[in-house]
């Protein structure tokens, strides 16, 4: 069904930004695969930063679905991401089995550090993979359906809001932290070996995980563009500009909230999962406030309230940094919050916020230019004739 | 500030239980905030098909009235029933309009990002589950629905703006258009008139005859021109009870209304 809606659904427009994202990649992808003699060749370290970048961007849109749609200013969205990754990171913690330090064919390393005996009721499942991805929509979309159940049913909105999807993040950020946990505390999961039995060692791999990233944020791309375009999606702006109109008309906007919340978690959650094999760690740090709150600020740059916004402030914001910490590394959060300033202040609406304001300028100047040139091919028969009279009577 | 003179006119309204039901009837509601009275067991009996206009000082407890109405805020004691049995304390602001009471607020609320078209669509009467709302489809049903309230509020040419863009006063009519859209059987209406022109209010109130032709109205407005051009009958609210009710010369003449409307 879900085919037939992308088939028949989106307009003709939507699929430039996935057509872009696949071939450009695609493309990326190839010249990876030449030999490193080549001049063309792309080293795996940039695919697998792409690949990153395009994780981010995932991220940025599932923000942006709930802050820009629906209003709801989620700073907590990191702990979605987070823990979509931890999922995908088990599955890759089991399917190192006895190439790990200590040879364990069940116990992770770490584990066995700890002394502990057996493999927790919580890991189980998680060596197939397919369990792992259902864990990586499960566990996010569960935990924001607990707590969006709970905060809007409430009616807690706003700030308060906010606040609190800051305090669930850093809570689990605590949580992650105990080793008693059985995920890693402090270190988290890492020394992957392979993911469906190919190396992530190997330049190909990370192609194809580069690929798998953009095909996803193009796929919940088109999802987000037919959920906006639906009537469901009309009732969530309706709810950001004017919550109790909406609720007056008959709107149970807690399950609206609710719904799309759980949504957004989902996105989140994908977008860690593929994070986590591209850079080959995932810890208790991905949890932290700050991250949550730097894809508020890819979004707010990029221009929220539009689909293709995040997508490009993730990328560019994320490409800045990767330069600037290379270069200055102690500058880049001074860099990053003198960005969120200006962009508050100059760019209320980003940079596609931006470019739209700029096209209509253009376009009424050059209607105006037009208007006048017509005037004057007005007026010139006009006085022709005028000039034809006055022969006449001559 | 205790005021006995509230006390005679809550007796004025009919004891027990009128022969028809009533489409709207409050019965000794009383809401307060923080010790501030906002409803003193306020009485009011709506009856269908009925156009009632309501006046009152500022802090008279108007707006109190209808939230509570609206199931915005629960009474502390009181009952409020609607169509007979059922009782409105025990539903939320969803629940309500579902019943069929539709509210247009003070200051004109209109979704000010979607078009006058889609400020409709969305108002009008259906399944509002997320679900069901998800798979909807633009029906023709819809359209020639869309199409009809858009004449009957004089914003047809203006279909495919956005709603932010109208001038107060079409908002004020574009809000109408929503609750019209809703198919109310009562519609509760704050202020419709304040901030508009002379010609604006005029309309307004033939707009609002022609509605009750068909649905029962409670108008809330200060703007005594306009409530003289409705020609309904008027309850005046005072402290959070009725003070007065009847015609508007009747209540007018009452010593009472002079009193609190001039000042002691």
């Amino acid at each position: 069904m879900i085919l037939r809606y992308l088939l028949s659904g989106p307009g003709r427009g939507d699929y430039l930004l996935p057509i872009l994202l696949l071939g450009g990649t695609a493309i990326i992808a190839v010249l990876s695969l030449l030999p490193e003699s080549s001049g063309l060749h792309v080293s795996g370290y940039v695919v697998s930063l792409l690949g990153k970048y395009l994780c981010y961007a995932l991220l940025a849109l599932s923000v942006d679905l709930v802050w820009g749609y629906a209003g709801i200013l989620s700073l907590g969205h990191g702990a979605f991401f987070a823990l979509g990754g931890y999922a995908m990171g088990m599955y890759l913690m089991r399917q190192i089995g006895t190439r790990g330090v200590y040879g364990n064919p069940v116990l992770p390393d770490f584990m066995v550090f700890l002394n502990w005996q057996e493999l927790p009721w919580y890991w189980y499942g998680f060596d197939h993979f397919a369990f792992a991805l259902l864990m990586v929509m499960v566990v996010p979309g569960l935990l924001a359906f607990v707590f969006g159940y709970l905060a809007f049913r409430s009616r807690v909105s706003g700030v308060y809001l906010s606040i609190i999807t800051q305090a669930l993040t850093y809570a689990l950020l605590l949580a992650f932290f105990r080793n008693d946990m059985g995920f890693g505390g402090n270190n988290g999961l890492t020394d992957f070996k392979d993911i469906l039995g190919a190396s992530l060692q190997s330049d190909r791999t990370h192609a194809v995980l580069m690929l798998a990233s953009a095909g996803l944020l193009s796929l919940f791309y088109l999802l987000c563009r037919l959920l906006i375009r639906s009537r469901f999606g009309k009732v969530l702006v309706a709810v950001r500009d004017a919550e109790s109109r909406t609720r007056f008309l008959g709107y149970r906007v807690e399950r609206y909230k609710l719904a799309v919340f759980v949504f957004s978690a989902v996105m989140a959650g994908f977008a860690g999962a593929l994070y986590v094999p591209q850079v080959g760690i995932i810890n208790p740090g991905e949890f932290a406030p700050a991250n949550s709150i730097e894809a508020v600020i890819w979004v707010a740059v990029g221009g929220r309230g539009s689909l293709v916004g995040p997508i490009i402030g993730a990328v560019l914001v994320n490409f800045a940094k990767t330069v600037f910490t290379g270069a200055f590394p102690e500058l880049w959060l001074f860099a990053l919050g003198a960005l969120f300033i200006l962009v508050t202040l100059f760019l209320p609406r980003g940079l596609v916020g931006f470019w739209a304001q700029l096209r209509t300028r253009l376009r009424r100047q050059r209607t105006t230019r037009v208007d006048v040139a017509l005037l004057a091919a007005d007026r010139k028969p006009r006085q022709n004739i005028s000039s034809g009279q006055l022969e006449a009577g001559e | 500030m205790t005021d006995i003179s509230g006390a005679p006119a809550a007796d004025a309204s009919p004891p027990g239980r009128p022969p028809v039901d009533p489409l709207l009837y409050l019965d000794g509601v009383s809401v307060s905030f923080d010790g501030f009275k906002a409803l003193n067991a306020l009485s009011l009996l709506i009856e269908p098909g009925e156009m009632r206009a309501v006046i009152g000082p500022n802090g008279a407890g108007k707006t109190t009235m209808m939230d509570v109405i609206t199931g915005k805020t629960r009474p502390q004691s009181g009952k409020v029933l609607f169509r007979g049995g059922i009782d409105l304390t025990r539903h939320d602001e969803a629940d309500i309009a579902g019943l069929g009471i539709g509210r247009k607020f003070q200051k004109p609320t209109v979704f000010e990002m979607h078009s006058v078209h889609d400020n409709l669509l969305l108002a009008l009467k259906g399944d509002r589950r997320p679900s069901r709302v998800l798979l909807k489809r633009n029906s023709t049903d819809e359209a020639d629905r869309i199409a009809e309230i858009l004449d009957i509020v004089k914003l047809a040419p203006l279909r495919r703006s956005r709603a932010g863009d109208l001038s107060h006063g079409q908002k004020q009519w574009l809000e109408i258009g929503i609750l019209l859209a809703q198919e109310p059987e009562l519609l509760l209406v704050d202020e419709p008139v304040a901030g508009m022109t002379d010609a604006e209010t005029e309309e307004t109130a033939a707009l609002l005859r022609r509605i009750n032709a068909t649905r029962s109205v409670i108008v809330v407005e200060h703007d005594m021109t306009f409530v003289r051009a409705l020609d309904v009958k008027v309850t005046v609210l005072h402290e959070g009870s009725v003070l007065a009710e009847g015609s508007l010369d009747h209540v007018s003449a009452d010593p009472r209304v002079i009193d609190t409307y001039l000042g002691r």
